[in-house]
């Protein structure tokens, strides 16, 4: 499903290059479109009712009230006590996934041994734009990834597939009330959540 | 020879802080019981139980053995040793308040010990004895609870009524010391409101070694094990 707005009249306009990130304001009845500029690029992303920042997406309070795992156009994005913080308004994707979570240095090791320890990962990117919101590690909760395929299987098994997205493939939320949105451009090297390449998306926002 | 025995009353709450190197049970009292369960590492309640890390570096939907629950920061917080069941639920979290509210108002007052009350109203009662507050809340594991996941395009979910009957167990090894924080609240999928007890027994049992099921399930099994031994080098 597209969406009629434009970029030439979006008030947001900025593109956050491969394994940066972004914070920021989305003011009630905004709209907000991540671009795949390049097409199989994960931007994992977290929404937060701006004036409770306990009050955070829930990936799991999100797929269980819509009775679907994967989120698409439609999908009410919901926070941890049940309330709407965004709902997907447009989606030239398909689908996206929400139980992948993000990576870290840390689980970098877990999945792929030492020599990933310092590589740079999208926990690091959450902390750092996060701490100038009052976001720390007790605020990360579980995110989206826009743009990534997790098929599931019906015995319990979960996999990463090729990405579904292409260049110029786009979601796009409105909020529902004033959110922060908190997003790190995937620079995860080690598997094909990116295409092997990070790239960078746009932002474009509407308010 | 157990160290501890307690059973939790029906949508109760209850925390237990367990030490390294022991094994807590849960066995379902009940047919169709549910316990939502919380991680914290008890040196530092920072580093929380992670699912959508577990799932993935186990390649998993559910939590089945003899996976390794992990942290955010990559350490294994517990394996999950024994099991009954081959499947317990955890993408759909615990439930709300409005899920209760649907079968009707309950109170105190009016229900005494009997009241319906959340998973969440639980567990953040258990949170703030432990100067935890709801920022602290993670996505849990449903103990004892099946949600299937359709080969559609949305990936439906469906609830499996009654998944687990009266003596259904799981087994916990803690990898270092924890805080488990758990509900018996219904699931919040759950059409019915009919909530069970579950049993809880700890005992000391043998650390891992190479041999062990979790160890040699996977490599990340093994490197978020290794990593436990690892946080006070």
């Amino acid at each position: 499903m597209a969406s009629p707005l434009r970029a030439e009249d979006a008030a947001l306009d900025l593109t956050v290059q491969a394994g940066d990130g972004f914070a920021g304001l989305i003011p009630a009845g905004g709209e907000f479109r991540i671009v795949d500029l390049c097409g199989n690029q994960a931007a994992d992303t977290l929404f937060y009712d701006a004036t409770d920042l306990a009050n955070r997406y829930s990936a799991t309070d999100s797929i269980r009230e819509q009775g679907a795992v994967y989120l698409t156009a439609g999908s009410r994005l919901l926070s941890q006590r049940g309330e709407e913080l965004v709902t997907i308004s447009a989606d030239t994707c398909g689908r996206h996934d929400t139980l992948g979570g993000a990576c870290a240095q840390e689980s970098n090791v877990v999945r792929y041994g030492t020599h990933t320890r310092h590589q740079h990962a999208c926990r690091e990117t959450f902390l750092r734009y996060g701490a100038a919101h009052g976001i720390g590690p007790r605020e990360l909760g579980h995110n989206i990834n826009f743009f990534m395929n997790v098929p599931l299987t019906a015995a319990g098994g979960l996999t990463f597939a090729d990405g579904v997205s292409a260049p110029g493939k786009y979601v796009q939320v409105r909020a529902a009330r004033d959110v922060l949105v908190l997003i790190s451009n995937c620079p995860q090297l080690n598997n094909p959540c990116n295409g092997w390449d990070p790239t960078p998306i746009r932002l474009l926002g509407w308010w | 020879m157990s160290l501890l025995e307690h059973e939790i009353a029906a949508a109760a709450a209850w925390t237990l802080p367990l030490a390294a190197g022991r094994e807590l049970r849960l066995t379902a009292q009940g047919d169709g019981a549910n316990c939502s369960v919380l991680l914290f590492a008890a040196r530092d309640r920072l580093d929380r139980l992670n699912i959508p890390d577990t799932l993935k570096a186990q390649m998993s939907a559910c939590i089945r053995p003899p996976m390794v629950l992990m942290s955010d920061r990559g350490t294994a917080l517990a394996s999950v040793t024994a099991s009954t069941l081959d499947w317990h639920d955890c993408l759909t979290g615990h439930s709300l308040d409005h899920h209760v509210a649907a079968f009707g108002t309950s109170t105190y007052a009016g229900d005494r010990n009997d009241w319906r009350r959340s998973a969440r109203h639980g567990l953040l009662a258990e949170l703030h004895k432990h100067g935890l507050q709801a920022v602290d809340l993670h996505a849990c594991v449903n103990f004892f609870s099946k949600v299937a996941v359709a080969q559609d395009e949305r990936g439906s979910l469906e609830f499996v009524p009654r998944h687990a009957v009266a003596g259904d167990w799981v087994s916990l090894r803690a990898e270092q010391d924890l805080l488990v924080i758990c509900s018996t609240a219904p699931h919040p999928m759950d059409p019915a409101w009919a909530p069970a007890p579950v049993r809880a027994v700890v005992t000391a049992v043998p650390p891992w070694d190479s041999d062990d099921p979790s160890v040699t399930f996977r490599a990340e099994s093994a490197r978020a094990l290794a990593a436990a031994r690892g946080v006070f080098a």
